[in-house]
């Protein structure tokens, strides 16, 4: 079970990030438990300046623009 | 998928390099050949429809045929170079950069880390926060903030193909200095404590992002993806901007424009600042109109100072920005920079 957190205010790319989250813990038969932060002084407590952030099991992985999906399949199965 | 992704990335990366760099300079002649091929295209185009190039329907129809294109290809080159050179840039490796820093060497480093950090306003908020709470100092997080949309590649791209390569350095140097120089005037005055309350007990959570290993590939793949991602949204603020400036091409009398924008009305600078306020547009969409109005008469430091206005002080970014500045302290930003804009206006006016 990995603990997924998406850090974003709502805009279109964090909203795509999440779906890829999802898509690619399916792929790879991973349950994950996600959840979407949008509050601003949540994420600003995460280090990140630019949105969508991606948190894994409490590490930031990732900031600003949409993630490649092999990327995100390689964080999913670390 | 995921496994043919990896496999890519193993030994036979070096041929693929190659094959890449090939696909890319070839994707380069393309242009060049389809970009001279522009006068004839647009001389086609008007002779297909019948009209006659003098009249002030072929006038318009000739310029929105020879610009669409041309800006459209201007703007996909200049995407594509920024978006390889932005995959070095990342506004986490900015703020590092600036944490800090005096003011002064701060807002000129900010300024210009602007042109280069990849920024979307979707995200300004965050980005503000981000700043201040590492130690940026405030002023210098305002260098930044004006600089980043003002001073783009988008505008500079587009103003050096449509109206010339003085013009875009004129701009170029003069949006720079508006960003330093407001953001230092904002530093000056201690506002700190015109932020909202929540925003100043931020503390920032340390991070130890592992920056991503980019190849040569993954840099080229990153200025299609930003040709992808910008040319495929500001498209039809283009057309709107060219439609626009083919109507005034066409219909507008020359002396007109010269009267209202021309260089003997002090009172256009000010009224340009005050209309381009509530008006937003992109870079994108505004140039094509700034180049039909130079075109018709308007004086250089109007135009300047209606371009910045339109592009620095737009309300949906005051709106977003509300989150975390007061209104005093948006409204300290819009007199500032307002000020700093009007001030470029004259000076151009009187100097040329």
């Amino acid at each position: 079970m990995k603990d997924v957190k998406v850090l974003g205010s709502g805009c279109k790319r964090c909203i795509a990030t999440a779906e890829m989250v999802q898509t690619e813990a399916d792929k790879l038969g991973i349950e994950v438990h996600l959840e979407k932060v949008t509050d601003y002084a949540a994420i600003a407590g995460y280090g990140i300046v630019s949105t969508p952030g991606l948190v894994i099991d409490g590490k930031v992985v990732h900031a600003g623009g949409l993630p490649k999906p092999e990327d995100m399949a390689r964080w999913l199965a670390a | 998928m995921s496994l043919n992704a990896i496999t890519e990335r193993a030994p036979g990366a070096a041929p693929s390099t190659a094959k890449w760099v090939a696909w890319t300079i070839a994707a380069l002649i393309a242009w060049g050949v389809i970009y001279s091929q522009l006068v004839p295209f647009a001389a086609w185009i008007v002779a297909a429809t019948g009209l006659d190039a003098k009249t002030h329907l072929g006038e318009a129809v000739s310029f929105f045929a020879y610009d669409t294109p041309k800006v459209l290809l201007l703007l996909t080159l200049v995407v594509f170079g920024m978006g390889v050179v932005r995959s070095f840039f990342s506004p986490e490796k900015t703020r590092a950069l600036l944490a800090g820093k005096r003011e002064g060497i701060g807002n000129v480093l900010a300024a210009s880390l602007g042109i280069v950090t990849p920024f979307c306003s979707c995200s300004a908020v965050p980005l503000f926060i981000g700043f201040v709470s590492a130690g940026v100092p405030l002023g210098v997080t305002f260098s930044f903030l004006i600089s980043a949309p003002m001073v783009n590649e988008v505008a500079l791209g587009l103003l050096f193909g449509l109206v010339g390569w003085k013009v875009a350095l004129t701009y170029l140097a003069f949006g720079l200095a508006v960003a330093i120089v407001s953001g230092w005037v904002i530093g000056r005055l201690h506002l700190e404590h015109w932020l909202e309350d929540w925003v100043r007990n931020i503390r920032a959570g340390a991070i130890d992002l592992v920056p991503a290993d980019l190849t040569v590939i993954d840099r080229i793949k990153a200025g299609i993806e930003a040709i992808r991602d910008i040319v495929g949204n500001v498209w039809p603020w283009i057309i709107a901007g060219i439609a626009t400036g083919a109507f005034i091409h066409g219909y507008v009398p020359s002396d007109l424009l010269a009267t209202i924008m021309g260089r003997g009305a002090w009172w256009s600078v000010p009224a340009a600042v005050l209309i381009g306020i509530p008006m937003y547009s992109n870079a994108a969409g505004i140039i094509p109109v700034v180049e039909a109005l130079l075109a018709k008469g308007a004086a250089l430091g109007t135009v300047l100072a209606f371009m910045m206005s339109v592009i620095a002080l737009s309300l949906p970014e005051m709106i977003i920005l509300r989150k975390v500045l007061t209104l005093r302290l948006i409204a300290v930003f819009v007199g500032v920079v307002g000020t700093g804009i009007l001030a470029v206006g004259f000076l151009f006016n009187i100097l040329f």
